[in-house]
């Protein structure tokens, strides 16, 4: 947990972290005052209604847009120069598969740009293939495959460079219910399984109060962090854990801490 | 084939105005002929029947340009002056040669324009300039010049062919080659991917059934720009050359005869173009 975290042990290190988009309309403020430190193994979900900079913030953390004032680390270097090193894997809300690549190949495609052997290609997809159940599957286009196991094998492409830290941008958000469950429980064997931090940006409060070892609550207008709730259940839990009082009581104060980001513009 | 059907039904009706036209735009000149003739005693018949068959009609009927077509293509030998299968061959090279360098042409401005985005503002009016001056004014001009520099025979005409074929493929591929959406160029930046990578790997596979489309156009502008070349420098031959001969003597049956087959020469590669892109997209699972 961060308080006994070496300080160099953090993954992700922001400060002061404000980013505003000038916009046609005047400038929105989209992250404001931010601070978040996120020690190695973590699993952090982030949580809020639209337009609470939950998806900036990670996309921030990507390189993907630049911070307007305030700092940010991952793995002590800039986001630049994080991306550039490939320390991340990127799980985008659509699965973002290449339609004209079978699913092996699109799970190969970073390796390919990358620059990783053919033959190393090949072991590291079947890898890949197998940890998210898609054996077998590697020869089909992505039109072939449901929305689940399109996103899966999205998730398969992220891990194929076996990045330590894990960016996911409400992966889950377009799936029903029960096919939501079931990836919910692969992606925290996954999580366990291969020790890699993780960050997840949700809608959903069970998904979040049920994968995360810290949830961080944010509100709008500016977006900012409203609270964060450590949530320390066993690693090693199951889907029956939400009917728990210990997982409602969790679930309860993020609700709570949601309801208050918002009351002041109901 | 359910295309047949309307397909045929809109060919009956062509034939059915084609003839209609015919008759009425000949009669009052055959009338005349007639006329010179002493031949006064003819039924309405009589004259819709030889205004159908006149030597130099103004508007010939089908059967006489089949008949045309049938007497250059298959009864001449193809290496005569006279085959519309030489003068086709002719402008078919011409067109292939210059469709080739039109689109290499077309396809490096539009990779240097995504890459290089002031280009588009640099390059772009003039590239839509370009194709705003008339090709049959600019045509004799491009002649002379080439002519200048001991350059003949079929490389001007090609030059005419790519210069009315390049800007199609260039305005479609610069469309294609910006047709991944935001997701699909985000996820290449995450994997640090360089601009070449980007290229290959990302944009030119997304491209494809645009270039395919702009190569359907580029090959019919091809063609056009061999056959008004043909026109300006017709001692070579060329169909654009049994056009301007058709002209002069007043040979509408010729004319409309070597405007079908250069009809049938594009609508054969503009299928041919089709086919391997229907066949190329469908193998890479684009939806077609």
């Amino acid at each position: 947990m961060p308080e006994a975290a070496k300080s160099d042990d953090f993954v992700i290190d922001v400060t002061d972290l404000s980013l505003t988009f000038e916009t046609s309309d005047g400038p929105v403020k989209a992250l404001s005052g931010v601070d978040l430190k996120i020690a190695r193994g973590e699993f952090v979900s982030f949580i809020g209604p639209s337009g609470c900079g939950k998806t900036t913030l990670l996309r921030t953390v990507a390189d993907l847009e630049q911070p307007s004032s305030g700092s940010i680390k991952v793995n002590g270097m800039t986001p630049s120069e994080a991306r550039l090193n490939r320390a991340y894997g990127y799980v985008f809300q659509a699965p973002a598969l290449y339609p004209w690549r079978t699913v092996a190949s699109n799970i190969a495609l970073p390796l390919e740009i990358m620059g990783v052997p053919k033959a190393e290609r090949a072991t590291r997809v079947a890898r890949g293939l197998d940890l998210v159940n898609l054996s077998g599957f590697g020869n089909k286009y992505p039109w072939q495959l449901s929305g689940g196991m399109q996103q899966r094998a999205s998730i398969a492409r992220a891990l194929s460079f076996d990045p330590d830290l894990l960016l996911m941008d409400e992966p889950f958000g377009a799936l029903d219910e029960i096919v939501r469950d079931m990836l919910n429980e692969q992606l925290l064997r996954l999580w366990e399984k291969t020790g890699k931090t993780a960050l997840f940006v949700t809608h959903s409060i069970p998904e979040a109060v049920f994968l995360s070892t810290r949830i961080v609550v944010m509100s709008p207008r500016p977006g900012r962090i409203h609270d964060v709730i450590e949530c320390k259940f066993p690693r090693d839990r199951t889907l029956d854990i939400r009917e728990t009082p210990a997982f409602l009581e969790v679930a309860n104060r993020v609700r709570h801490g949601l309801r208050e980001g918002h009351s002041y513009d109901v | 084939m359910k295309s047949v059907l309307p397909l045929s039904t809109v060919l009956a009706a062509l034939f059915v105005l084609w003839y209609g036209f015919a008759v009425w735009m000949n009669s009052p000149l055959q009338r005349d002929l007639f006329a010179n003739a002493g031949n006064t005693a003819y039924s309405s018949s009589d004259l819709a029947v030889a205004a159908l068959n006149m030597e130099r009609p103004k508007l010939p009927a089908p059967h006489q340009v089949a008949g045309e077509l049938y007497h250059l293509i298959i009864a001449t030998a193809p290496d005569s002056k006279r085959s519309l299968v030489y003068h086709a061959s002719i402008t078919l090279q011409e067109t292939l040669i210059g469709f080739f360098f039109g689109s290499l042409f077309g396809i490096g401005l539009a990779v240097a324009i995504v890459f290089v985005r002031p280009l588009e503002r640099s390059l772009m009016p003039w590239i839509v300039a370009s194709q705003t001056v008339p090709i049959i004014a600019l045509a004799p001009m491009i002649v002379v010049i080439l002519n200048q520099f001991d350059i003949g025979g079929m490389t001007p005409k090609a030059v005419i062919a790519a210069y009315l074929s390049f800007f199609p493929i260039t305005v479609g591929m610069v469309k294609g080659l910006r047709s991944p959406d935001p997701l699909q160029l985000d996820l290449m930046r995450t994997y640090s991917a360089t601009s070449s990578q980007m290229l290959f790997k990302l944009r030119t596979p997304s491209s494809l059934p645009f270039f395919f489309a702009s190569m359907k156009i580029g090959a019919a502008a091809a063609l056009v720009g061999a056959v008004i070349a043909e026109v300006t420098k017709s001692e070579d031959g060329g169909l654009g050359a049994r056009l301007l001969a058709g002209s002069y003597y007043g040979q509408t049956v010729q004319i409309w005869a070597a405007l079908f087959t250069a009809a049938a020469l594009s609508g054969a590669l503009v299928g041919a173009i089709g086919l391997v892109g229907r066949l190329t997209l469908r193998k890479m699972a684009f939806p077609t």
